[in-house]
């Protein structure tokens, strides 16, 4: 496995010119091993879909480099550039049948056509299209024509397979089985792959790697469980699952670097901290709302009223109300759990290892 | 069988129930039905008859004639040869220019679009009076060429290929453009992603998607060149087509039979291409077929493929700008050719002896292009959204006027409306209302056309909310159709007032002492060699156009929908 396959150095793309500029990416850098899925994830307008252009070669970079495999790309044109793409909308050829959209690609590299149509049979038992080679793309299933896209792209070996929110046309349950199946064939083809959506859930099911974007800039780096317990920042807490944020202020810090604070009246210890912070600053606790637990009311605790019940079947969730804060709790497996009434004042526990705290920002 | 039998037998009755229920649209229905067979069925039908029945009985002679000598039947011949070239040369034009224009960082756009469109608001023969004056025996050019190429004429096949190629080029611009902006951009960075450079992208990808609208461009333009009349007229010489021969055998020789027989020539091959495109042609379009549309576009181009797309399009422009620019120059001097000073006195003298035709002219198109435009948007409100007998029918025939060329509208209206009639009980030769009738459906087509257009992208279930709520079918298009397709609406105003203003071959048949035109004036000062005389007043003609769309501009920024001006010529 090589380190840096794909390389991104301080991508800057501005669209526009005099008083419309829009820098829809802004010194983005990334490191992508061979083998690897890295999602780029992040609202629309972020600028995943023009990193995946400039990578592709549809786009050139206002500034910054582009390296596949230690060769720079920056300027190869997108024919000449070994990377494949699966478009958002497919792209299918309908003036081809499924077998002439994926032979395309080998025909056009000259190579003959016993041996494409070879290569083309194997990667359509790949992606299950045995039987449908044949037909034209306007007569498939939404589900089939991504797969049909998506061998049209694996047939050419690229050396960086991008993947331009390839699951976004299907309905929610195709898409869920489909990105299962995406994630096991880049697998077992081992191919590197830059992967680009704005469903977290698909980014966390599918990726080594995810790297959330906002306004063009890199938000943060890291495997899907990093991303989740140790958000770098409130918008990176909040775009990935749900969270709830509760200010407070350092009361302390101790000789081992594990932070003191003070929740009403309860002081928290929370061992590991991604920022410095001092003491008196001003800082805010992520909660996830899956890692509170309610109890019954006890002393010398930290302590809340219910405010909103929501059954939702499979779990429970309360509003609570901390500190003048709504605070979402969610319980799961809610018949096993203990029950609270409407306004009742309960008691909060916090497990020391789902506590995280952020420097408050300040408004850009 | 029986079932299938009871089932469409309930279909009709409960279509019946309906109609009944709403017996203002059933009217409607009735009038509609009753001017559309009158004004375009009737004509149609009367030059059909006359060509074979002539003094009360069955008489092929004319088609005997006309089949047995090579004489008589060269025009036909010639007429699909000049179809032919013009045609592929048109395309070749329009394919150019749209590609031009979607495909690459073409600069000023919209100045080489307005420039390669133009040729569209001003009468087709226009280009053949420029012509002339370029390329003419007194042509300015004409000693420069003829040092090149040896001595030539202008009048002739080339010359009227080369001018019907610019007068008709923008019908292929407006189709191709329309084809090529539709073809998803994603499907060609697909081919590019994959390793095809972009001479394969062009060649595997872009043409064969484009290939159902490259065809229906070639057959529009294929038709459009075949029912020219007013450049044969101009400048056909020798070269003798069918528009102009069946002209001059009525006007001529008061040979009715023999124009008829000449006409239903000339039908046969257009009605041919015309259904072909419509009912073939069009149905094997692939641009519908992939999804939504990125937006963007190749756009890094190497320069060698540039260069020669960018040199076409200056070409191109620069020879429509030397020829509008020629009619400029030209309405301002003495003598073309003779006497280069320049005057005003063209214009002074277009004023005192064409002020006539330009007041019809200008009334009678402003009579006719409301109407047009809102029988227009009726009908294609008919044929979209409501179910009733004869829906198929209706629209056949109101778009058959497309099909026909002018000249045979013409001779058939002469047939039809000369004598009184079960169908119409008053004689309209030689009145206004004959005029007025024939500018209303010939340019119907384009209202229903554009009307179509808007009505299918309006989803039903807004209508259907508006009938839920309690208003009837009437109200419904009042209140809720129409305004949402009133950008449409004003576009086929736009283009039936150019169409109107700029009309020839079948207004030719039906103009009297009376009620002339100004297309009809400049054609004849044409043919008298008053060139600079008909430059001036086709310069006037060319600016009270561009005042209408001016106007209809304004009318629609009122409305609110920002329409441009681009998207209302076409």
């Amino acid at each position: 496995m090589k380190e840096d396959f794909l390389e991104l150095k301080e991508l800057v793309k501005i669209f526009g010119g005099g008083k419309d500029i829009v820098t829809a990416v802004d010194h983005v850098s990334l490191k992508v091993q061979e083998g690897e899925l890295v999602t780029l994830l992040g609202p629309s307008g972020c600028g995943k879909t023009t990193i995946l252009r400039m990578v592709s070669g549809f786009e050139l970079p206002t500034a910054g480099k582009i390296f596949i495999d230690k060769e720079d790309v920056t300027s190869t044109p997108p024919n000449k550039r070994p990377t494949a793409m699966v478009f958002q909308n497919y792209a299918l050829f309908p003036h081809m049948t499924v077998s002439e959209n994926i032979i395309y690609g080998p025909k056009i590299h000259g190579e003959s056509s016993q041996v494409a149509r070879k290569k083309a049979e194997e990667v359509m038992r790949l992606v299950g299209l045995e039987k449908l080679g044949n037909r034209s793309p306007s007569h498939l299933s939404g589900g089939q024509q991504q797969r049909v896209s998506l061998a049209r792209s694996l047939i050419m070996e690229p050396k960086v397979l991008l993947l331009d929110e390839p699951l976004s046309n299907l309905d929610a349950k195709l898409r869920v089985s489909m990105r299962l199946e995406i994630r096991k064939l880049q697998q077992r083809v081992g191919i590197t792959s830059i992967y680009v959506t704005h469903d977290q859930e698909e980014a966390m099911s599918l990726s080594d790697r995810v790297v959330i974007l906002k306004d063009g800039i890199i938000q943060q780096i890291g495997t899907p469980l990093e991303v989740y317990s140790r958000p770098d920042n409130c918008f990176v807490a909040d775009f990935i699952g749900k969270a709830n944020f509760l200010e407070t202020t350092v009361e302390d810090v101790t000789p081992d670097g594990s932070i003191i604070i003070n929740l009403l009246d309860q002081k928290l210890s929370i061992p590991e901290v991604k920022k410095p912070l001092k003491k008196n600053d001003k800082a805010i606790l992520v909660l996830r709302p899956e890692s509170i637990i309610l109890e019954k009311k006890k002393p010398d605790t930290i302590t809340g009223v219910i405010r909103e019940i929501v059954f939702l079947g499979n779990q429970m969730t309360y509003i609570v109300e901390i500190a003048k804060q709504p605070v979402t709790v969610e319980m799961s497996n809610p018949q096993e759990c203990e029950s609270f009434k409407r306004g009742e004042e309960i008691s909060i526990k916090l497990p020391i290892k789902s506590l995280h705290l952020l420097p408050m920002e300040e408004e850009k | 069988m029986n079932n299938n039998r009871n089932r469409q037998i309930h279909e009709i009755t409960g279509q019946l129930k309906l109609i009944w229920k709403e017996p203002i649209l059933f009217l409607f229905i009735l009038f509609i039905f009753y001017f559309l067979f009158t004004f375009v069925v009737f004509p149609i039908f009367q030059v059909i008859k006359n060509s074979v029945y002539i003094g009360g009985r069955w008489d092929f002679s004319n088609y005997v004639a006309i089949f047995s000598k090579r004489y008589f039947i060269q025009p036909f011949f010639n007429s699909i040869v000049l179809g032919i070239y013009t045609a592929t040369l048109g395309t070749i034009a329009g394919f150019v220019f749209a590609y031009a224009l979607t495909r690459t960082t073409l600069p000023f756009k919209k100045f080489f679009r307005i420039t390669a469109t133009f040729p569209i608001i001003s009468p087709p023969f226009i280009v053949a009076l420029a012509a002339i004056l370029l390329f003419g025996r007194a042509g300015s050019f004409t000693p420069w060429v003829k040092s090149i190429i040896g001595d030539y004429s202008i009048y002739g096949l080339s010359g009227l290929v080369l001018v019907e190629t610019i007068a008709y080029s923008p019908t292929a611009f407006f189709v191709l453009f329309g084809v090529l902006e539709a073809i998803d951009p994603s499907l060609e960075e697909a081919s590019m992603d994959l390793g095809a450079s972009w001479g394969k992208v062009f060649s595997t990808i872009t043409l064969p998607l484009a290939t159902p609208g490259i065809a229906s461009a070639w057959l529009l333009v294929f038709i459009q060149s075949m029912a020219d009349f007013g450049n044969p007229m101009v400048i056909s010489g020798n070269y003798r087509v069918l528009s102009v021969q069946a002209y001059l055998q009525i006007t001529g020789m008061y040979d009715l039979p023999r124009g008829s027989t000449l006409a239903m020539l000339l039908l046969l091959p257009t009605a041919t291409a015309f259904f072909l495109q419509k009912y073939w042609v069009s149905r094997k379009s692939y641009v519908t077929v992939t999804g939504k549309p990125t937006g963007a576009t190749i756009k890094n181009l190497e320069w060698y493929i540039k260069l020669p797309i960018y040199s076409a399009c200056i070409l191109y422009a620069g020879i429509v700008l030397l020829f509008y620019g020629t009619i400029v120059y030209g309405s301002f001097q003495t003598l073309w050719g003779v006497n280069p000073t320049l005057t005003l006195k063209n214009y002074v003298e277009m004023f005192e002896v064409g002020k006539d035709y330009l007041y019809h002219s200008v009334l009678l198109s402003s009579i006719a292009t409301p109407i047009t435009g809102i029988v227009g948007i009726f009908i294609s409100f008919l044929i979209i959204r409501k179910k009733f007998i004869g829906r198929g029918l209706m629209e056949f025939i109101s778009m058959l006027t497309f099909a026909v060329p002018g000249t045979v509208v013409g001779i058939g209206y002469i047939l039809a409306f000369n004598q009184k009639t079960a169908l119409m009980p008053v004689v309209l030769t030689g009145t206004a209302w004959i005029i007025i009738i024939l500018l209303i459906f010939r340019d119907m087509p384009v209202g229903i056309r554009s009307g179509i257009a808007a009505l299918q992208q309006i989803d039903p279930a807004i209508e259907e909310a508006s009938t839920d709520l309690g208003a009837d079918s009437n109200t419904t298009f009042r209140k809720i159709t129409l305004p949402m397709i009133a950008p449409a609406f004003f576009s086929g105003l736009a283009f039936g007032f150019v169409k109107a203003m700029t009309a020839i071959s079948a207004i030719i048949f039906v103009v009297s002492g009376r009620w002339n035109l100004i297309t009809v004036a400049i054609l004849g000062f044409v043919d008298n060699t008053q060139y600079a005389r008909a430059a001036a007043m086709s310069i006037i003609l060319i600016i009270i156009i561009l005042v209408a769309l001016g106007v209809i501009q304004l009318l629609v920024n009122r409305v609110g929908k920002g329409v441009r001006m681009t998207t209302i010529i076409e």
